[in-house]
């Protein structure tokens, strides 16, 4: 892929969310959320094919409203759930549904692009998670390597954790817990533990850090003024349990060992603007990659701080992103230029696919 | 007959010139005259010449009758007959006077006869007297010869007697000496006995003696010993009694331990008065320096604590430096010194003799001598040592140059007294170690001072901060000039006082190399010292130490709670500027020319320096661009955020949070400008405040769109007007900063618009909230232009403001531009 030209994808409205596709080990898939008020928004369902540099995509129909977040279920890849924003009466609420995709998606996704253009699926509504009472939702997180069957959602100062019952059709509260302060407090990202058998989350609330646990549904820890200004994402490393990383409008990406919150493991300062997201590798944890509104992508290798501090070069990593990626150095500080949506110069999110990098 | 004619008529005597012509005549005739002779035999053969031996009459009378005519033969026969008489009476007078001499020497000879008889007679009576002497003698000795022989042999006697009594008395007299403390005499009386004591020991007389005599020589030796033990005797007493008791063949090696043992003691006192001092120094110095760690410097912008010790002042400890030096150097030194000296003399330096010779004294003696110098002057080195760590104020460092000199000077001697001795390299080294110990600590020192000017200018800057805000506020933003220091003043003391604390640390450092100080002409002081230490390990390091520090401002700052004022990254980034651009040059050429560095080892090189203060500078105002930027990013998204944007109303007034930017940026502005330069900027149109949103045009052109899902569909012309904005405006969020407010000023209004459009692009709007946003970005566009390179940018930013929030709104119905400008205007 090194020698291959960049491959772009064009959307024709912006679009903000984008992941994964969890539950998918094979190929190399991205589910993208668009945002457009005025038309019916989509859900791009985006194949790379690395052997061919090419890529397949098929879309499917969310009217619901415009996407914001969007995530897969790490049990069932064709479950999915999105936070899309919902006006009424001069209001507008971000809502989260679990979604269903048409099982058809996949055959119509290798006809022509008339067929599936002409005649877009639509995703089928499994069940509301239901947020009246608690205002509009950031994300909403499924267990990680769990079963499908819980999820949380982060709305507002509250921290909603839900069964889903009967295939996802029928979601109810388990169990909640509220971050209570001072001023208007609210949830800007928020990332559930794979470690410690899924028990912990961690939430960002503007300058802070928070730890849960899940069982008593209570705050473990507090990073106060992690970042100079607001925190905008959170990751886990994949293989140490208690390292962090996260990154914020300060245009920092810190390292956290929480066992030692007083100060960051380590502190990148290579972006010149906000930083949007921030993404561990998943098999090669060396590997970070941050977004930035700077305009640019940066992968950064971070061996001293990985689960393979000595060495272990990463050899020929396919480095797929999302719609594109150039990947200019392949050990040293890779710098990816990397455009999310050609239409914002602005990169909010970025994603490492699930499938294993051969 | 003939004669008398000539006589008669010439007498002799009377004419000189014929007595001559006579005498020689006389001379030719005896034979006399040698030069006579050549003629003579020139002449031989003529038998003509009447002159010559071979005269021939018969021929000459021939010849003259053959010759001559009558007449001349008449003349010639009366001149013949003229000179024959003269001739003849010449004669006459030779006779007669040798005649008178024969006769008068007859007569002597007669007397003399005379005389010869008379002596004879005498001499034969005189040696008639020698021979009665000479029996007289022969009698005489005959008679006194026994007489000899018994004088001798009582001589011999006599002798003999008197060294028996000698040896008879020795014994008493010796007691006698022990009395009167005469041991020399003793000594040198009992080394004469010694032999012939020993000879006849075997005769119990002599043996009672010998045993006698070595009782009384126990004792003396006794007594000796406890007088060289003593050790209170002048210092010729000491040597003598070691000279006697070496000659009492008392083993040397025993005696110089003895005596260096003694010597120990002594100097042992010595030590551990100096180790008291010490001892009482470190106590109070400690509590010094308690002092100084708890008040930072001496603060040179607010003279109201320069009261506070400061650590360029010395701790006012009991004692100081040089007095300490002092005494060691009066009390142990000298001592150590006096004690070589006359152990040398004892031991070394003493004429061999005898004996003594064979055992090689000097040798085991000297070393035994550099043993104990050596761990003496050890203990003292280390005393010196500690002393020398504990000078930590930095204030006067000609007390410390002037000890150390004194210190260093005091060991010569030791030098001149023991040639091979390490000792006075020794010294060197503690003073080596103790010059760049120095160093350290004036780094250190200018590092604090560092350090503390900056709290000081911190504090200054936050008086004026508060001023600032409150003048802004009221509209002004730069009118508390008079009450509290300015910017560029603040930066000018900064960098004055920095630059004078440096010259003062090298001017103090210096007094190592001044030419009177014995070791400035060590190697070290003129070579490592000056390049080495002085120019890398204290003004090179310093200068990298201002670069560092201003680093870790950028690193620190933003963080939690620990924030740097953003004006004082500008002053250190300008400072660091300066640093580069002048200097560091001129502190580094004053060094070199203070101290005549020359470079053996490789040193940093000018460019190096500046290349890391220009690299620092660069850094700080980038730091100082985002911080700003951030600051003014902060309001704007609290402002975006926390608006509900969807139900507003109608907007009436430009929001405050936009007058705020611009007069935030306006200050700003004016901070930067009293330091840096204006900058070049782009020409602008005439009128660039008043523009209208080009661009808001074409979002609009958005709603024209059918819905389509084709992939070919998005590539619409909106879609490619926007790749090509990327492409062909593209903004680097952050491209470097120059050193100039324009470059300044444009990268904080790019974070800031950018962070604004971010903001934007995050929320629904109503018709009222675009149009709010509309009137905002106006309003900006108003006054942001003037500050920024390329007033396009600004446009171009607010463009993509107004298009987004158009974008992200419901009902997309612009305000009229007119009566935006009408809203602007108001204010």
């Amino acid at each position: 892929m090194d020698d291959d030209a960049p491959v772009i994808y064009g959307l024709e409205f912006q679009a903000r969310a984008l992941t994964a596709q969890t539950a998918e080990t094979d190929a190399i898939r991205f589910l993208v959320g668009t945002q457009s008020l005025k038309f019916d928004n989509q859900i791009h369902i985006i194949d790379f094919d690395d052997e061919n540099n090419m890529i397949n995509k098929s879309v499917l129909l969310h009217d619901a409203g415009e996407i914001w977040h969007i995530s897969g279920s790490p049990a069932d890849k064709a479950v999915l759930t999105t936070c899309y924003s919902k006006t009424s009466e001069n209001r507008v609420l971000t809502c989260a549904a679990v979604w269903r995709m048409p099982p058809e998606w996949e055959s119509g996704s290798h006809e022509s692009p008339d067929d599936s253009s002409n005649n877009p699926q639509t995703l089928e509504l499994l069940c509301h998670l239901d947020n009246t009472a608690h205002g509009s939702v950031a994300c909403v997180l499924w267990e990680p390597l769990g079963d499908g069957k819980r999820v949380i959602s982060l709305a507002e100062n509250h921290v909603l954790l839900w069964d889903l019952q009967e295939s996802s059709t029928k979601a109810t509260i388990s169990s909640t817990a509220t971050l209570e302060g001072k001023g208007q407090l609210k949830f800007t990202a928020g990332k559930w533990s794979p470690h410690h058998n899924s028990t912990q989350l961690v939430t960002a609330n503007d300058t802070a850090i928070r730890g849960w646990d899940l069982r008593s549904m209570s705050q473990i820890y507090c990073i106060e003024n992690a970042h100079g200004q607001l925190v905008r994402d959170l990751d886990f490393n994949p293989n140490k349990q208690y390292y962090l990383a996260s990154c914020g409008d300060d245009c920092k990406v810190k390292f956290w060992d929480v066992r030692h919150i007083n100060e960051p493991v380590k502190c990148l300062e290579e972006h010149s603007h906000w930083v949007w997201s921030v993404r561990y590798n998943h098999s090669h944890d060396q590997l970070l990659l941050t977004g930035s509104s700077d305009s640019r992508v940066i992968l950064s290798n971070m061996v001293s701080i990985s689960s393979e501090p000595f060495g272990h070069l990463v050899d020929d990593d396919d480095l797929s992103d999302n719609e594109e990626n150039q990947q200019e150095d392949k050990y040293t500080s890779l710098s990816l230029m990397y455009l999310r949506l050609v239409q914002y110069n602005s990169i909010h999110f970025h994603h490492f696919s699930s499938a294993q990098f051969s | 007959g003939d004669g008398d004619l000539p006589s008669a008529t010439t007498p002799p005597d009377s004419d000189p010139t014929g007595r001559r012509r006579v005498h020689s005549m006389l001379k030719l005739y005896y034979g006399l005259n040698e030069e006579g002779t050549a003629a003579e035999q020139a002449e031989s053969l003529d038998p003509c010449d009447i002159n010559g031996p071979h005269f021939d009459p018969e021929v000459y009378l021939n010849k003259l009758r053959k010759d001559c005519s009558l007449c001349e033969l008449m003349d010639h026969e009366s001149c013949m007959v003229k000179q024959i008489r003269s001739l003849d009476s010449d004669m006459q007078t030779l006779v007669y006077e040798n005649y008178n001499k024969f006769i008068s020497a007859t007569d002597t000879i007669r007397k003399m006869k005379n005389d010869f008889k008379k002596m004879e007679d005498e001499m034969d009576c005189l040696s008639a007297n020698m021979a009665a002497i000479t029996e007289f003698s022969a009698r005489i000795s005959g008679t006194l010869q026994d007489q000899h022989a018994q004088i001798t042999k009582l001589s011999g006697v006599h002798t003999l007697l008197r060294k028996l009594q000698f040896l008879f008395e020795l014994p008493a007299r010796l007691n006698k000496c022990l009395e009167l403390q005469a041991y020399a005499q003793a000594v040198s009386a009992h080394r004469r006995a010694r032999c012939v004591l020993q000879q006849y020991s075997h005769m119990p007389s002599f043996r009672g003696i010998q045993d006698d005599c070595h009782v009384i020589m126990e004792q003396l030796a006794q007594q000796l010993r406890q007088k060289f033990r003593d050790g209170g005797s002048s210092a010729k007493d000491l040597s003598e009694c070691v000279e006697l008791l070496l000659q009492l063949d008392e083993p040397a090696e025993e005696l110089c331990d003895k005596f260096l043992s003694h010597a120990q003691s002594r100097l042992e006192a010595d030590l551990q008065g100096l180790e008291a001092e010490l001892k009482d120094s470190a106590f109070t110095d400690t509590g010094g320096g308690s002092v100084q760690k708890t008040s930072p410097g001496s603060n040179p912008i607010s003279p109201s604590s320069s009261s506070v010790i400061n650590p360029f002042l010395s701790p006012t400890a009991g004692t100081d430096i040089l007095e300490f030096i002092d005494r060691g150097c009066n009390e142990f030194v000298s001592s150590l010194c006096l004690v070589i000296a006359s152990y040398q003399e004892l031991f070394i330096n003493r004429p061999q003799e005898g004996e003594l010779a064979s055992k090689n004294i000097p040798e085991m003696a000297n070393g035994k001598l550099h043993v104990f110098v050596d761990t003496l002057a050890a203990r003292y080195f280390s005393l010196v040592e500690r002393r020398i760590q504990e000078e930590k104020g930095v204030g006067d460092n000609s007390l410390l140059v002037r000890a150390l000199d004194r210190f260093h000077r005091r060991l010569q001697a030791i030098t001149k007294l023991l040639p091979g001795s390490a000792v006075p390299s020794h010294g060197t080294e503690i003073v080596v170690r103790a010059a760049r110990e120095r160093i350290k600590q004036y780094l250190s020192a200018l590092q604090t001072f560092y350090h503390d000017s900056l709290t000081d200018v911190r504090q200054a800057l936050a008086a004026p901060r508060l001023a600032v805000g409150g003048a802004s506020a009221s509209g002004g933003g730069v009118t508390s000039k008079d009450a509290t220091p300015s910017l560029p003043e603040l930066l000018t003391s900064l960098s004055n006082f920095i630059l004078n604390q440096l010259k003062s640390v090298l001017a103090s450092v210096h007094l190592f190399t001044a030419k009177d100080i014995t070791f400035s002409n060590k190697p070290y002081f003129k070579g490592e010292f000056c390049s080495q230490g002085v120019r890398e390990g204290l003004v090179v390091s310093f200068i990298k130490f201002i670069c560092q520090s201003s680093r870790q401002y950028c690193e620190s700052a933003g963080d939690r709670g620990g924030s740097t004022p953003p004006a004082l990254l500008l002053l250190l980034s300008r400072l660091c500027l300066d640093y580069e651009t002048s200097t560091i040059s001129y502190i580094l050429t004053l060094t070199d020319e203070q101290f005549l560095v020359q470079h053996h080892t490789p040193v940093t090189p000018v460019t190096a320096l500046c290349a890391e203060a220009r690299e620092a500078a660069q850094k700080l105002l980038n730091h100082y661009v985002k911080v700003q930027g951030l600051i003014i990013s902060q309001m704007l998204r609290k402002s975006v955020e926390t608006r509900d944007w969807v139900n507003t109303i109608e907007p009436r007034n430009v929001r405050a949070v936009m007058k705020r930017v611009v007069e935030d940026t306006t200050s700003i502005d004016v901070q930067v400008g009293l330091l840096y330069e204006e900058g070049v900027r782009k020409a602008h149109s005439s009128d660039s405040s008043k523009r209208t949103f080009s661009v808001y045009s074409s979002s609009r052109q958005q709603i024209r769109y059918a819905p389509s899902y084709t992939p070919s569909a998005p590539m619409d012309t909106n879609l490619l007007s926007n790749i090509h904005k990327l492409f062909s405006e593209r903004i680097d969020i952050f491209s470097p900063v120059e050193f100039n407010k324009v470059s300044v000023l444009t990268g904080i209004i790019k974070i800031s618009l950018k962070t604004f459009l971010e903001c934007v692009r995050i929320r629904t709007f109503g018709r009222y909230g675009l149009q709010q946003i509309q009137v905002d970005c106006h309003y900006l566009q108003m006054y942001l232009w003037r500050f920024v390179s390329d007033e396009n940018l600004v446009h171009f930013l607010l463009d993509e403001i107004v298009g987004s929030a158009a974008h992200r709104c419901l009902d997309p119905s612009p305000m009229e531009q007119s009566v935006i400008e009408v809203i602007c205007e108001r204010g």
